[in-house]
């Protein structure tokens, strides 16, 4: 017999799903592969094969200025959403707070509210209180969006935790501080890394947000915006968001390795 | 005895104390705020404000306004549909279907989603362009004379595109409903005699409801918001309430007006949502 009962043909499926892998990749990957396409129009037949685009991706003045904005905010961006995550995942997993479900979904939010809302509503909250667009001010929109995505990545890594070792820790008569750094930190390493990776990449790539709170000075995301005007800038353009999408698919799967890893118990856990 | 030892649970409500802080201040009272503008009229050329329900007469009154409001919730409605339908069976595969690597599967699926959304967007704008790669490709192969005008900046194209960009919203949360599903419950409805399609119809899809409703939100709520893939493929026809708000921020520099539009956006959304949950329970009832 293949495979239990109840199910529709897999070859018929597997095939659909290969279609639908394709489908999803396939727009992105023309990026890369049409910056090294000797010729200034994303077209078929392609004309040859040429450097020339990444060169000058890399020589254009603005970018650089542009990609260090998008580190500097994304750095402290991952740092504090971690952080903020951790704690507030720590306090929904070892205590039995009254209204933890509200604050649950307080903390979703952010996340199923459109984010022109959001960038509006900072917008005129920053404007309202007389603090001047910049990069402070996008970093604040990014760690809203961040602050729910690292605690539920953190909160599924603590619920899997066995609260059992802090306890034994506690009782040989460590003081809580250092039951955290010696024994719940290492143990959950892998969850913060994850966690501190993919805010880094949430916010290094968030432009909805970053296009209303960013004052003169431009992140990666809206100096591409910026760039997509002018056709004469698209090749390079395809270089410099080749660039990042091999270092978001890097980061990415790093940190998608180290949150699965460990958490091996698998309940179907996806987020 | 100091207080934490006192009141235990004071710690946890410390520890979490700041992220609601930030909710709070970065969040809630953002919101309230936009509401609260929404109501305002600038009276003055100094800075002075008033309270007034201008904003929301005059978005009725502009059939154009409506109307792109109307437009954008049956497009957001359409790239719902559109992303679970063609989200369901993948899931279903991986759920279903593979044995091993299913990490892996899933990575593979949900990698995309974690990519800039400006680049996945604009990807979209180079396939269908005039003179972009399925246009070039088939006129290379000469399958086709002229480009096709037609692919490009309409409804259609913002649907395709939506669809690709939000996939992974469509595709974890079904997952995670098929995988719960107890899988002797297929099987006795198999030796109980019922085939594959009346299996699916009455176990299994049912059983996956409560993933397919939150994916179908998931996709639903953020979309009618965008703005950035209407105004890259959409074309005059095809731009949505946000191209409007955005407008009322940038060119047209009347904040209150723009305010009321989100805050009629939202309210909107939310009656739709609680129609649509209240039509996908009534259809559930009749299914089963």
């Amino acid at each position: 017999m293949s495979g239990p009962p109840g199910k529709f043909n897999i070859g018929w499926l597997r095939g659909y799903t290969v279609v639908y892998l394709i489908f999803i990749y396939l727009p992105i990957l023309l990026l890369p592969i049409f910056s090294f396409n000797d010729g200034i129009y994303v077209a078929f037949p392609m004309s040859g094969f040429t450097f020339q685009w990444w060169a000058e991706m890399v020589s254009q003045p603005g970018m650089h200025k542009a990609l260090w904005n998008s580190i500097a905010v994304a750095v402290p961006v991952s740092l504090i959403s971690t952080i903020l995550g951790m704690m507030g995942a720590k306090a929904l997993t070892s205590y039995p707070l009254y209204g933890a479900r509200a604050l649950t979904g307080m903390f979703t939010l952010p996340l199923v509210t459109p984010f022109l809302i959001l960038g509006i509503a900072l917008l005129i909250t920053f404007k309202n209180y007389g603090i001047n667009l910049s990069l402070f001010t996008v970093g604040v929109g990014h760690v809203l969006i961040c602050v729910p995505f690292s605690l539920f990545v953190l909160l599924s890594r603590l619920e899997s935790f066995d609260r059992s070792l802090e306890e034994a820790a506690l009782d040989l008569g460590e003081t809580p501080w250092i039951v955290f750094w010696r024994v719940t930190f290492p143990i959950n390493m892998p969850g913060i890394v994850a966690s501190l990776l993919l805010t880094f990449t949430i916010s290094f790539d968030e432009f909805l947000l970053a296009f209303f709170l960013t004052g003169d000075a431009s992140t990666l995301p809206i100096f591409i915006w910026s760039q997509l005007r002018f056709p004469v800038k698209l090749p390079s353009v395809l270089a410099l968001g080749s660039a990042i999408l091999v270092v978001t698919v890097f980061i990415v799967v790093v940190a998608e390795l180290l949150r699965r890893k460990g958490s091996t118990r698998s309940t179907g856990k996806v987020i | 005895m100091s207080l934490w030892t006192r009141f235990p649970l004071l710690k946890g409500y410390a520890l979490v104390s700041p992220a609601v802080l930030l909710m709070v201040l970065a969040l809630i009272s953002p919101l309230l705020l936009l509401v609260g503008i929404s109501f305002t009229v600038e009276t003055g050329s100094n800075d002075e404000w008033a309270f007034s329900l201008a904003n929301y007469e005059f978005f009725f009154e502009k059939s154009h306004y409506v109307n792109s409001l109307g437009r954008s919730i049956l497009i957001s409605t359409m790239v719902a549909c559109a992303t679970v339908l063609l989200a369901y069976p993948a899931a279903y595969f991986i759920a279903f279907h593979v044995q091993q690597n299913k990490m892996l599967w899933l990575i593979m699926i949900t990698l995309p989603f974690w990519t800039s959304y400006l680049l996945r967007v604009f990807s979209w704008k180079l396939v269908l362009g005039y003179n972009g790669v399925v246009n070039s490709g088939l006129m290379w192969l000469e399958l086709i004379k002229q480009p096709l005008d037609y692919i490009l900046y309409n409804t259609n194209a913002v649907v395709l595109t939506l669809a690709h960009a939000w996939a992974a919203f469509a595709i974890l949360p079904i997952y995670v409903s098929l995988q719960k599903i107890d899988k002797s419950l297929i099987e006795a409805a198999y030796d109980l005699g019922e085939n594959r399609f009346r299996t699916f119809m009455r176990v299994t899809l049912p059983l996956s409801m409560p993933g397919v409703v939150a994916a179908l939100l998931l996709v639903f709520i953020p979309t009618v918001g965008d703005y950035v893939t209407p105004k890259l493929v959409g074309g005059p026809k095809g731009l949505m309430i946000g191209n409007l708000i955005q407008a009322a921020f940038g060119r047209l520099d009347n904040w209150p007006l723009g305010a009321a539009i989100s805050v009629i956006s939202m309210v909107t959304v939310t009656l739709v949502v609680c129609l649509y949950l209240y039509g996908i329970d009534r259809a559930r009832r009749l299914m089963v």
